[in-house]
């Protein structure tokens, strides 16, 4: 079969780019296509994420920068995909480009066109809050940063044409259809918000106060409308009150959408928390059916939000809203506690659910996949990541509603999908960047040359770009200095190489924009040249100077003299850093035998790479061993043995039984652990470790278990198995979950009960089944058959904290519980009494957390390097994790999480070296007292005490490991270690010439 | 009203109505003393900034004179002129003043007679107009300073600058464009621009709230709140203060 090794991603939002980022670095081309001129997606126009509440764009805008920048990723934005013909290992994709307008080669991003442009659209990234111009930017992060004219604004004007100085404007650019050769193809092309404006009863788009929750988020943004300050959008006032109705466009059959969007909870808690935080005094109220805090750590936000914040929380499904004439306050209606309530608020947000993208169905006749009957792409719960047509994956909310962790979880997983069937075919389609060997400059004198932009305008509008340039040549050090209209440019580069040789230069400072987004480039240019990269330093002097002091010319050249001479200064200082080459083992040892480490190990064995799986018991299977229903039909001890087969025949895996690890050291690409069984003690080398330990069902210490007829939910499972047939069935959900003692949720518990339920059902009809409960938690297309379960007789009745129902034996089993319809106690006979018993931690993650120094959350789960974007990362490099290890999840999250472990895991194991930064710590062992306090100080355990002849015991960095962040350094009492690139000298010397100007 | 002799200003352009001037005077035609005569090289020259601070000013009545149509000095000076005078008559008519105060039309060099008959009749309007507004009530004068900043933007000056262009030669995909289509964006246009820099001039004067602006401008809170999210984006309008649950907003310094 032909494979090629080359794979189409469609949708570039936080899911395609994870998924890109991991083939790529796994060593295959990659093709990211997106419809909007930018990648990004939605995430871009979020304003904070839960439950960290970090700044969605700060932590999104390095994997932008990633994929924009990474040398195996093509981008492919504003282009659309028509067909897909072939087959898995040998598509063509026939995609169309739509006319940008704009030579992307030219365009170098400044806006002066959008600034210049005469006519005003809608914009779309602030939810129509805002306007743009025809010819625009997306936003100012935006990958790639070039302009698009929107055709069906444009006049044709031509008056960007004549203002663009890097003359990119192409007005007569036609769509152009091309064709691609690709192996497999992921989509991930998101989601869409649900449009409330079919919902008349809200008054949406008829009351300016009735916002949807993505134009909140754009309210809530610092780079929003409103700048991050919450305004009542008719009049502009500060609210006092803000409402959020949940449930808008999802379980809602009327529009079409049973299932549940899964995120909204959490995002209208989070929106209610930064509102209060950005409006102090705001009161902030939830109106809610079922509170679905089910994620990582989800219900403590829930506690802190209704605890700490004094978000109110209302149990209510508010079926309509009222504008109140002259105010335009917005009054809500509602039930509570059986009591009919009226209140008015100034701004009411609608919670609006996930819908599948409205072209998916354009989408899914062009790609040839199945979509299920909500509209998403079909996947099955042992495949969540397969579509219906071979080699074709899917990752994302376009699998099902879900959040962000959860769909860079399924991205990596959907990678080492789409890498399995063209394994063979990595690193061939690649490009290999060669450089010429570098100048040795050591004990040569500094000739520094310096590059000062005018960006267009941007810089050279405001600061007088030729004085700077004047000015420079007069600075010690610089034998060389001129402008440019764009330094980033290609041509430019070029310049600066031959600048390089014609000058003898060996420093080079560009003084332009920021180094964030563009150290990268030039440092790719002094290496063409034969420089060493670390010989180049930034000078700031848009984004920290022409941008923010636009009206005062002559202080902001000032200002950018200084910012020159300051860069100049440190330049000469600057030493050639070599960048640490790490060897690696092309070994992976994954902890734990239950589905999620069979199916990394699978992943991994699967592309060629030798496995060594460890399972603590003597046997393989894990948790999957005690399920016996889905609710989607499928047999899982039929999934289960086909996967212990699979593992145990697999050449490439090696399974240890009854084994546990008893140290394991070393760093990234080179481990070195030991596993002890009754039969000894084996070591194993490896280059990576997946860390997929599991969990333990809770035994519960309370409703009388351990008594007749008292079970937990997998013990009812065992006995259904055996063909037990009871009556009258109470299931108490959250039993050792979301109380005092274990404040997170179980996740699974209300998914599970329902499918018990429906499975007795099935057997016996007219059997009683009651489920107590606090919340039903049965999220994205599991709703369906909550639904079902009701439509079926099943009895759910809501109990709370205060008020848990009581197990009593007289004779048999009682419960009795106070139904909040009728607000009295009811008692209920019955033959089982069901416990949905927690999920715990397994007791072997302290020991291990600390074998591989990485940490573990409060609840005991292990605890992730990120938990927006990396969520199967540790911050200790060459680790993973997944399954119930990281917390507890449905079969198919621990599969999708398993297979994005193991990409995440190849993109080690495919490299025989890794090229790590060079900007790193160094300790100078004769000042070192050996006190311990950098190694206490490291996040990243890159410190490791070695002794040396004398018995004396020295701080030692392993290059390798450090990401140089330099804290070791400002911590050391001896003053023993030096931060590359940032050196106290070179520091100094910034502050020094800084100090100069001020006196100057 | 019957004493009332308006302030009428005149742009004559050099070369045809200028010289048409001269004739009435060497041909002694008499016409009423009401006119100043701004002498400029061509009417295309006439931006409408100038008319507008003039009638915001006080000056009762703007005329512009310029060479007929095919006869310019300056080959196609006069549609320019035209171009900027539709602005012009958009501008008057959002701030507020009678279409009659300003009048476009051309006198050739030879026309003595009819620029005489012109500016007789022109004063005779204005006269009939009565006094420029202006004078007398602060919003007029603001809605015409607003109307001159307008004018002085370059989205505005962009547009009718390429005006001639789009409507005779097409745009730039080489799509036609008819006058009326043209119009409607303009019109869009000349309505964003004069109650941006109605809300800014009204700002940098006192700082307002979003419903103070809108009891001031009669225009819908909502839409206002728009328009300053806007000016907040071009750097012309910030934060000032918060006034009880009012964010108040002020004009900032522009150079």
């Amino acid at each position: 079969m032909k494979a090629v090794g080359a794979v189409l991603v469609l949708g570039g939002g936080i899911a395609g780019i994870q998924a890109s980022l991991d083939l790529a670095d796994a060593g295959f081309k990659v093709y990211l296509m997106d419809k909007e001129p930018t990648i990004g997606g939605v995430m871009t126009q979020l304003d904070k994420t839960f439950p960290t509440n970090d700044c969605a764009m700060c932590i999104l805008a390095p994997k932008l920068v990633g994929a924009g920048r990474h040398p195996n990723v093509e981008l492919l934005t504003y282009t659309e995909i028509v067909e897909l013909k072939g087959e898995e290992g040998d598509f063509t994709a026939t995609l169309k480009r739509k006319a940008r307008r704009i030579d992307p080669e030219k365009c170098t991003g400044c806006g002066d066109c959008a600034r210049k442009c005469p006519v005003e659209a809608i914009d779309e990234y602030n939810m129509g809050m805002a306007k743009r111009s025809s010819a625009y930017i997306k936003y100012p992060q935006a990958v790639p940063l070039i302009a698009t004219i929107d055709k069906s604004k444009c006049i044709g004007c031509g008056i960007c044409a004549e203002v663009c100085k890097a003359e990119a404007v192409v007005y007569d650019e036609e769509d152009v259809t091309f064709e691609l050769n690709i192996g497999s193809v992921i989509l991930a092309p998101g989601f869409e918000a649900f449009d409330p404006s079919t919902l008349t009863e809200y008054g949406y788009g008829r009351y300016p106060n009735v916002v949807t929750s993505m134009e909140f988020e754009r309210i809530l943004s610092a780079t929003g409308p409103y700048r991050g300050t919450v305004l009542r959008p008719s009049d502009g006032d500060l609210p006092k009150k803000v409402a959020f109705l949940q449930c808008i466009g999802s379980r809602d059959e009327r529009v079409g959408n049973s299932y549940c969007s899964g995120v909204c909870c959490m995002y209208a808690m989070k929106e209610a928390v930064i509102a209060q935080e950005h409006n102090p005094g705001l009161e902030a109220t939830i109106f809610f059916m079922d509170l679905r805090a089910f994620g990582k750590e989800f219900d403590d936000y829930y506690i802190r939000a209704e605890k700490e914040h004094g978000v109110r929380f209302i149990r209510s499904r508010v079926a309509s809203t009222r504008q109140v004439p002259g105010s335009r306050d917005i009054l809500l209606s509602y039930v509570e506690d059986g009591e009919v309530k009226e209140e008015s608020f100034d701004i009411v947000v609608l919670s609006v659910g996930l819908n599948p993208p409205h072209d998916s169905a354009e989408l899914s006749d062009a790609v040839g996949i199945e979509l299920n009957r909500h509209g998403f792409a079909k996947t099955s719960l042992f495949k969540p990541l397969e579509t219906s047509r071979p080699g074709v994956y899917v990752c994302g909310a376009f699998q099902g509603p879900k959040d962000i962790p959860d769909s860079v979880a399924q991205a990596s997983g959907a990678a080492a999908k789409a890498s399995k069937g063209i394994a063979q075919e990595r690193g061939k389609l690649i490009t290999k960047v060669e450089y010429p060997a570098e100048k040795d400059v050591a004990g040569v004198e500094p000739r520094v040359g310096v590059f000062v932009c005018h960006c267009g305008i941007n810089i050279g509008g405001v600061v007088d770009v030729p004085d700077v340039v004047e000015y420079a040549r007069t600075l010690p050090g610089v034998a060389y200095a001129e402008q440019n209209l764009y330094t980033c440019s290609q041509d430019t580069q070029d310049k600066i190489k031959e600048n390089i040789l014609e000058y003898d230069l060996n420093r080079v400072v560009v003084a332009s924009c920021t180094p964030r987004t563009h150290e990268p480039l030039f440092r790719a240019t002094l290496r063409e040249a034969g420089l060493n990269e670390y010989l180049f330093e930034m000078a700031n002097i848009r984004d920290q100077c022409s941008w923010v002091h636009m009206h005062q010319h002559e202080a902001a050249t000032e200002k950018a003299k200084g910012l020159v001479r300051m860069a100049v200064a440190k330049a000469r200082l600057l030493k050639p850093l070599e960048k640490p080459v790490i060897k690696t083992t092309p070994v992976a040892l994954v902890i734990g035998g239950g589905l999620s480490g069979m199916t990394s190990a699978l992943e991994i064995a699967d592309q060629g790479y030798e496995v060594h799986l460890v399972e603590k018991a003597g046997e393989l299977g894990g948790n999957l061993r005690h399920i016996k229903y889905v609710p989607t039909g499928e047999n899982p001890e039929e999934e289960l043995w086909k996967l212990v087969e699979r593992v145990s025949g697999h050449p490439n895996i090696e399974v240890h039984l009854g084994t546990q690890l008893a140290d394991a050291h070393g760093y990234i690409g080179n481990f070195e652990s030991t596993l002890v069984s009754e039969r000894g003690e084996t070591v194993v080398n490896h280059g990576v470790a997946i860390i997929a330990t599991g969990g333990v069902e809770y035994k519960p210490t309370e409703y009388l278990y351990g008594s007749e007829g008292v079970m937990t939910q997998f013990e009812l499972e065992a006995k259904l198995h055996k063909g037990y047939k009871p009556d009258t069935v109470v299931m108490i959900q959250c039993v050792g979950s979301r109380c005092e003692e274990r404040t997170y949720c179980s996740r699974v518990c209300c998914t599970g009960a329902v499918t018990n339920a429906l499975r007795i059902k099935e057997t016996n009809p007219d059997a009683d089944i009651y489920v107590l409960y606090k919340d039903m938690r049965t999220y994205g297309f599991k709703e369906d058959y909550y639904r079902e379960a009701a439509d079926r007789g099943v009895i759910f009745i809501r109990y709370t904290d205060e008020d848990k129902p009581i197990v009593e034996e007289q004779g048999g089993l009682r419960v009795t519980v106070t139904d909040p319809v009728l607000r009295e106690k009811v008692a209920i006979p019955a033959d089982a009494v069901v416990l949905a018993a927690a999920i715990l931690p397994s007791e072997d993650n302290a020991k291990l957390a600390g074998m591989f120094k990485v940490p573990l959350s409060k609840d005991g789960f292990f605890l992730e390097a990120h938990m927006k974007l990396r969520p199967l990362d540790f911050a200790t490099d060459g680790v993973f994790l997944a399954g119930l290890a990281h917390g507890p999840k449905t079969l198919d999250e621990c599969i999708s999480q398993a297979s994005g472990a193991a990409a995440r895991a190849l993109t080690i194991l495919s490299q025989p070296t890794i090229e790590v930064d060079g900007a790193i710590a160094k300790v100078d062992e004769d000042r070192c007292s050996g006190c311990r306090m950098c190694e206490h100080v490291c996040e990243f355990n890159a410190i490791e005490m070695v002794e040396d002849e004398e018995g004396k015991v020295r701080s030692h960095v392993i290059p390798e490991v450090c990401k140089g962040c330099g804290v070791c350094v400002a911590t050391c009492p001896s003053g023993a270690i030096t931060a590359g690139h940032f050196t106290d000298t070179e520091i100094l010397s910034q502050i020094i010439t800084a100090l100069q100007e001020v006196e100057a | 009203m019957t004493d009332f002799e308006p302030k009428i200003i005149g742009f004559l352009c050099n070369w045809c109505s200028y010289a048409g001037a001269d004739l009435a005077g060497v041909s002694r035609i008499q016409y009423p003393t009401n006119l100043r005569i701004i002498r400029v090289m061509c009417s295309g020259r006439v931006d409408p900034a100038l008319p507008l601070g003039f009638l915001a000013e006080g000056a009762d009545g703007v005329m512009i004179t310029g060479c007929h149509i095919g006869d310019c000095h300056y080959i196609d000076g006069n549609l320019h002129a035209k171009r900027k005078y539709g602005l012009l008559e958009r501008l008057v008519a959002k701030a507020g003043l009678e279409p009659g105060r300003i009048m476009l039309d051309w006198v050739s060099a030879s026309e003595g007679q009819r620029f005489a008959d012109i500016v007789t009749g022109f004063t005779d309007q204005v006269r009939e107009l009565g006094p420029n507004p202006a004078v007398t009530d602060p919003c007029v004068k603001l809605n015409l300073m607003a109307a001159k900043a307008a004018a002085a933007e370059y989205r505005l000056r962009a547009l009718v600058g390429k005006e001639e262009k789009l409507v005779t030669e097409g745009n730039v995909y080489g799509e036609e464009m008819t006058q009326e289509e043209f119009d409607r964006i303009m019109e869009e246009v000349v309505e964003t621009e004069f109650t941006r820099n109605k809300i800014r001039l009204i700002l940098s004067v006192k700082p307002m709230s979003v419903k103070g602006l809108s009891a001031e401008t009669g225009i819908d809170s909502r839409i206002i709140l728009d328009h300053v999210v806007a000016l907040r984006q071009r750097g012309w309008v910030d934060l000032h203060e918060v006034q009880g649950n009012s964010p108040v907003y002020r004009a900032m310094e522009v150079q």
